[in-house]
């Protein structure tokens, strides 16, 4: 077994150190792979007419009927500047428990859960000022794959998502 | 095995406020000369559960206080002490007190131990004054009770005690395990032969037990049949006559008029009628609001299925499908019956808020020197919880102005040809989907010129003959209403705009008339419950949104000729004689627009915020009951918008907060 040495307290590597595997649900945007812990999804569905909102930024969707529950839908694709990719049948929204509230994300296709062990994980990368990437956690290796694990608590909550109300993300 | 007491405290917090509240009322009609044995008992239980309750958990306090209490009310209800205004005042204010201790219980915070020593005074003194009987019994008031040489237990179950799954022979048995004790039995009420039934209890007993235990241990043993008994427990030897009033074990009728001599046993058998009468409420049980909410979220997705199957069912061939669709008829009738008996769980009688008034109107005439009578009726008319929250306040309001400012002072009410005592309604009463409160007083009613010549000194836009309804609404205006001169003249108050937004917040609608010194009539109009909204459904592009009905004056088809625009932009509509602002719901919300030629856009007159604007839609798509949902549970709020809802094909409708777009036009200009 691997043996960490006193990672950065609170980043991924600890956590990973600390519960020796975790799982996640990888699914892909454009050509990039990214990961969200298994224990935030509530669900994945096929792509649904939204309602749209006023007053919201482009990457929210709208809103769609989930059993009863009026839930926001996020196109990660354009939040992440990935360019705009049509919707059709491998278009799946991930409907996500965060911070007690439930988001649904639309992602171009779910790929699979992979457990991933403390050896398997590398620090979120520097990109200086040129990138932000305060909602990554690290970067998962498995073997040819890169995954980009995302901290999809803190995305979905912070201030500029435009979820919440202002004061209430902090 | 160390039974853990936290679970039940809860309990025995809301049962207490429950407890005070029956106090307070009863107190009340108390001093509205009603002297019935039945409702100082009533009051008497209160005190007295409450006293069992504090002493188990620890709160020696209350115990204490409901001691003092329960001492005083013994008094009143033997007749040694006549009820006088002092005395209740007293007993008022020791509810109060109680009030607060509960409070600070239930907190953990501090007692007020000033207030509480006060109270204690002023009942001990009420106690020690008048009546020559009543010293002993402060002094046992104070001190606790020494423990007696024994009990005397006189213990009849009622006939169906059997069926409680109770046994009277174990409690027998367990009142002798305590010691040595002597029994008698009852054969009176034991039928002939020929008409006994085995499965009801016939016997009575009579036990001496001569063992110096506490009250409370042989009281326990008798926990499990209270209400299936007729009981009373006396001291063996009483240390004083009036020191150990006999204390009814959970059924009134048990208790006699006084304490007696201890082998006087309390001849009661006549008076089982009010015991029968005290068994015969309905029974109720405790659920967690939060369960009923799941419970309401659960049947509207039913109500939302079971639409879109209608939806979908509407293409079947009727010949073929015979038995499925008559199985979604069925369907459909149970749906709406589930969720009308679903909402009415949430239903609760309007005397929740109705009855802090009495006092509050005893207080404040009192504080006023004014003589107020208060009528209610309807208390029992069901209004939605969440309703019912909300309207207290405005209520609070509206029934301050009329002691307040409403009704005159006596002097003045006698000199205008007046009963002395004003009087000021309160009623409650369903009308079609609707409820209606009206509060009302027989005061000096509302000065309509004064309002008016105040209103046109603030410059308010009005018609040129004003109707007395027109000149009223006048006070809910914000400028007008916390004009204190106006206040003082007109009688009405500070606030009033507060008390009408909350209102039109609920959904509701709130009127007045008044008549020059006959008085004044607010009637206040409310949804019945805030879940469910009748809406006017609208399309614009490929978006349906709903349009409350409330606010809803009155569509029509827009013709080339009616816009007229303001400084090339700004767009009014001409309706008759009026020109409103125009809006385009569709660029409101930034929804695309499809290019309709057939069609003429249709405008949708609303009123929000007291002002008029005409909303351009599409398309009317028809009028329907939508159930609310709320947007910021996962979400945020937006400005416009109030909440959504789920249409019958299974996809999201926003409601349109009417008051937040006018706002938004108001901003914007």
């Amino acid at each position: 077994m691997h043996v960490q040495t006193t990672p950065a307290a609170g980043s991924a590597a600890a956590i990973l150190a600390a519960t020796d595997a975790r799982e996640f649900l990888t699914f892909t945007l454009g050509s990039e792979e990214y990961g969200v812990d298994i224990l935030k999804v509530q669900e994945i569905r096929g792509y649904d007419t939204v309602t749209r909102l006023p007053d919201a930024p482009h990457y929210i969707k709208g809103v769609i009927n989930l059993r009863g529950t009026i839930v926001p839908v996020i196109d990660l694709r354009l939040k992440f500047n990935l360019g705009e990719a049509a919707y059709d049948a491998s278009t799946v929204m991930i409907v996500l428990n965060v911070d007690k509230r439930v988001v649904s994300v639309v992602v171009d296709s779910v790929s699979d859960v992979t457990a991933l062990k403390g050896d398997q994980l590398r620090p979120a990368p520097e990109f200086g000022s040129a990138m932000d990437t305060r909602f990554i956690t690290g970067i998962g290796a498995v073997e040819e794959r890169m995954l980009i694990l995302l901290d999809i608590e803190k995305l979905m909550t912070s201030a500029e998502m435009g979820l919440v109300a202002a004061q209430a993300a902090q | 095995m160390a039974i853990d007491l936290s679970r039940f405290v809860a309990t025995f917090f809301e049962e207490s406020r429950e407890g005070l509240d029956t106090m307070e009322s009863g107190l009340l009609r108390l001093d509205q000369g009603e002297h019935d044995v039945e409702l100082i008992n009533a009051i008497f239980r209160a005190a007295h559960s409450m006293k069992g309750g504090a002493g188990s958990f620890g709160f020696t306090a209350i115990t204490e206080l409901t001691h003092l209490l329960e001492t005083l009310l013994d008094q009143m209800r033997s007749g040694k002490r006549a009820i006088t205004r002092d005395a209740v005042d007293a007993l008022l204010a020791s509810v109060d007190v109680l009030r607060h201790l509960l409070g600070a219980a239930q907190s953990g915070d501090a007692v007020d131990a000033t207030r509480l020593a006060e109270i204690c005074g002023r009942l001990k003194s009420i106690l020690d004054g008048t009546g020559g009987a009543a010293a002993p019994a402060a002094a046992a008031a104070i001190e606790p009770p020494a423990t007696p040489a024994g009990w005397h237990v006189r213990f009849t179950p009622h006939p169906h005690l059997f069926m409680t799954g109770n046994d009277p022979l174990r409690i027998l048995s367990e009142l002798f395990a305590l010691g040595p004790c002597s029994v008698d039995c009852d054969l009176s009420g034991l039928p002939e032969f020929g008409a006994l039934d085995p499965t009801q209890a016939h016997l009575g007993w009579t036990v001496e037990l001569r063992a110096g235990v506490a009250r409370a241990v042989v009281e326990d043993l008798f926990s499990w049949v209270e209400g299936d008994c007729t009981l009373a427990i006396e001291p063996l030897v009483a240390p004083a006559p009036a020191a150990q009033p006999a204390v009814a074990v959970a059924n009134p009728a048990a208790v006699a008029d006084a304490p007696a001599a201890p082998s006087n046993v309390v001849p009661l058998r006549e008076e089982k009628a009010p015991a029968a009468a005290a068994a015969a409420p309905e029974s109720s049980i405790r659920v967690a609001v939060s369960k009923v909410d799941a419970l309401i979220n659960l049947v509207g997705e039913l109500v939302i299925t079971q639409a879109m199957l209608k939806q979908q069912s509407a293409m079947l061939d009727p010949v073929l499908n015979e038995k499925l669709l008559n199985g979604l008829n069925q369907l459909d009738r149970n749906t709406r019956d589930l969720q009308e008996a679903v909402m009415g769980v949430r239903m609760m009688p309007v005397d929740f808020v109705f009855s802090r008034f009495p006092r509050m109107v005893r207080d404040l005439a009192g504080k006023l020197g004014k003589q107020v009578r208060l009528k209610t009726t309807g208390e029992g008319t069901e209004l939605d919880k969440g309703v019912i929250e909300k309207i207290s306040d405005p209520l609070v309001h509206l029934i301050r102005n009329a002691v307040d400012h409403g009704l005159e002072m006596p002097d003045d009410r006698t000199a205008s040809g007046k009963e002395e005592c004003g009087t000021i309604t309160l009623s409650a009463s369903h009308q079609g989907g609707h409820i209606v409160i009206e509060v009302g007083d027989d005061g000096r009613g509302l000065d309509r010129d004064r309002i008016l010549a105040k209103a046109r000194e603030r410059g308010m836009p009005m018609p040129d003959n004003p109707s007395d309804s027109d000149v009223f609404q006048f006070i809910f205006l914000p400028g007008l209403s916390t004009a204190k001169e106006v206040t003082d003249v007109s009688g009405r108050g500070v606030g009033m705009d507060v008390v009408k937004k909350n209102i039109v917040a609920l959904g509701g609608s709130i009127d007045i008339a008044s008549k020059r010194g006959e008085g004044t009539r607010i009637t206040i109009r409310l949804p019945l419950t805030l879940a469910i909204l009748d809406g006017m459904s609208v399309a614009v592009g490929e978006e349906v949104f709903i349009v409350p009905l409330g606010v809803v004056v009155e569509s029509l088809q827009i013709k080339d000729g009616d816009i007229r625009t303001v400084n090339g932009s700004g767009r009014l509509l001409k309706v008759r004689s009026e020109y409103l602002p125009l809006m385009s719901l569709g660029d409101a919300f930034g929804v695309k627009r499809t290019q309709r030629d057939d069609t003429l856009p249709i405008a949708v007159i609303v009123e929000g915020d007291g002002r008029r604007v005409a909303l351009e839609v599409d398309e009317l798509v028809g009028q329907q009951q939508v159930v609310v949902k709320s947007l910021e549970s996962n979400y945020r709020r937006i400005q416009g918008v109030s909440g959504a809802t789920i249409l019958g094909d299974g996809r999201v409708a926003l409601i349109i907060d009417v008051g937040g777009l006018t706002r938004g036009l108001a901003e914007a200009a």
